[in-house]
């Protein structure tokens, strides 16, 4: 947008060709002088930015028009300018009741809403030619808006320069003023129910969290995909934990009341494909968001501290397992014992491999050109290499699922060579090692701090 | 095919691999740490690559590597070679193929 010197004729405001636009002649304005020079550049941020919010001083609102100029000082030049192809915006702004004012705005090149080319009077007297001689009595305008008053000082202004022309255009600047007004109002109200209705739904998001219930919480795709699938697995495995305590209790219960082996071995089956689940659960969870499992942030801070590749380890559960399994028979101390053995060196051997990973993912990210060479050259190599770092980091996945499938086969195998009610007992006591970690972890993040 | 099962066939225990393939190291641990010294073949270095990891996938190794043989069968992929380590029956396969003595 242009800055204008308000001292100098305008000469290429748009719209307008070949005439020139005498309205900021400060000298012209009489009475009005300094206090009313009007800054072409609050103008046009007056009119790109929502100034009717804070333009409600008073009762009366002016919307006024670029580059309109009704009548001048007699020592300008008095022309008619027809607001055609030049976009303008209407902009209102307090005035001081009784002062009339013709009013020269600029185009800011948009229009909005308001958008009519048209310059409404300030005061309810619209009409230009009863007020001509009481200009110079109510200029006393200064509220700190800048607003041009174009030759209104006008003691010579009569009636003679007031054609038909000029009435029917301030006619009509008066209607479109008008216009504007009322769609401003309903344009607000819009706005008002808009917000109100905005607030309702945050209220209601809120509460349908707090209940649990998932809900995507950005519009962003790609940001939510990932936000899916960690918060999906979070409340999945909490339902799983709740189903889970449930199942125990049972057990429980049964083992306490001395049930029979046939009824115990029901509710076992049922805890071991529960367990199954979880583990399914991850397996979808791993595909969806790898680092999520990874991270362990879907566990509690203790339980986390165990953490193995997205989760416990077979081999120390089992070790916590026999000194409670008690009595073993010599064949099932061996066969626990083996277990014991085997899971470690599997969960040795999967280390090994995430070790691997991590070296060969560090090589992939460090080698090439860190600077040398050619800049095509650079990003060349900077393109390979993270397409080879992006498939490393896609085995991930594979590297979790092997150590769940290390854990279910670890559990499976342990129920193979227990009894049914020696089952029971091992499943009642991981459980409770697992509780006890998540209530030591409650305890932890509830401690008082100095 | 042929090539696959020739290979197969030179040691008690085979292994085929990839060069960049980390659950490939995995597998290859475990062997070592058994005391099994598996022959490796890396599918990406080898000129008929291709095929024989096509012949791997239609013997429903998925995926194709790390591919474990022993005494001349396919035993399976790296989830099939764990399971069957846990239950003892990895090892109890090494012993009788010669593998290894205990």
């Amino acid at each position: 947008m242009p800055s204008f010197d308000p001292h100098l004729p305008i000469s290429n405001a748009p719209g307008i060709e070949g005439s020139r636009i005498h309205a900021y002649r400060v000298s012209d304005f009489g009475p009005f002088e300094q206090s009313v020079a009007f800054r072409l550049e609050d103008a046009i941020d007056l009119s790109t930015s929502t100034v009717f919010n804070s333009a409600k001083a008073s009762g009366q609102a002016v919307s006024f028009d670029p580059l309109h100029i009704a009548t001048f000082d007699k020592s300008t030049t008095s022309f008619n300018i027809n607001p055609p192809a030049a976009q303008v915006e209407s902009q209102r702004l307090p005035l001081e009741k009784n002062q009339q004012l013709n009013l020269v705005s600029i185009s800011s090149g948009n229009t909005e809403n308001w958008g009519e080319s048209n310059m409404a009077d300030a005061s309810p007297r619209t009409d230009i030619s009863t007020d001509a001689d009481t200009d110079d009595k109510n200029l006393g305008f200064d509220r700190g808006l800048s607003i041009v008053v174009a030759a209104s000082d006008s003691s010579d202004r009569s009636k003679d320069k007031l054609d038909q022309k000029t009435l029917r255009r301030l006619a009509q600047n008066r209607e479109a003023a008008r216009k504007s007004r009322l769609r401003k109002k309903a344009y607000v109200q819009q706005l008002e129910s808009s917000r109100l209705k905005l607030t309702q739904l945050e209220q209601e998001l809120q509460r349908a969290r707090q209940q649990g219930i998932f809900i995507s919480s950005s519009g962003d795709q790609a940001h939510s995909m990932s936000g899916n699938g960690a918060m999906a697995f979070d409340v999945e495995y909490a339902r799983w934990l709740e189903e889970q305590n449930r199942q125990i209790n049972e057990l429980r219960s049964a083992v306490n009341s001395h049930a029979s082996d046939a009824e115990l071995h029901i509710i076992i089956d049922g805890i071991m494909a529960h367990y199954d689940e979880i583990f399914r659960l991850k397996s979808n969870a791993a595909k969806a968001d790898v680092f999520h499992l990874l991270s362990g942030m879907w566990k509690t801070p203790a339980e986390r501290c165990f953490l193995w590749l997205g989760g416990f380890r077979s081999s120390e559960l089992l070790k916590l397992l026999v000194n409670q399994l008690e009595p073993l028979t010599e064949q099932q101390l061996v066969g626990i014992g083996n277990l014991q053995q085997s899971s470690q060196q599997a969960e040795d051997a999967l280390s090994q491999g995430m070790e691997a990973l991590q070296q060969s993912l560090a090589e992939t990210l460090s080698s090439g050109s860190l600077g040398s060479s050619s800049s095509s050259g650079n990003v060349a190599n900077y393109m390979g290499q993270m397409a080879m770092a992006m498939g490393k980091l896609g085995t991930l996945e594979g590297f979790i699922r092997q150590a769940d499938n290390l854990r279910q086969q670890t559990l499976q195998q342990m129920h193979r060579i227990l009894t049914t009610r020696q089952s029971g007992r091992a499943l009642l006591a991981i459980h409770d090692y697992f509780s006890r970690l998540r209530a030591l972890s409650s305890l932890w993040l509830a401690r008082p701090r100095e | 095919m042929d090539r696959v099962r020739d290979l197969a066939s030179t040691r008690a225990a085979v292994i085929f691999t990839k060069s960049s393939c980390c659950m490939c190291h995995s597998i290859k641990t475990l062997f070592y740490e058994l005391g099994a010294s598996p022959a490796i073949h890396e599918l990406d270095r080898d000129a008929s690559g291709r095929e024989m990891e096509w012949a791997l996938r239609g013997l429903g190794c998925n995926p194709s590597v790390p591919a474990v043989f022993i005494g001349g069968k396919y035993v399976g992929s790296a989830k099939d070679v764990l399971s069957l380590h846990l239950d003892g029956s990895l090892k109890q396969m090494l012993i009788d193929a010669k593998a290894i003595w205990f």
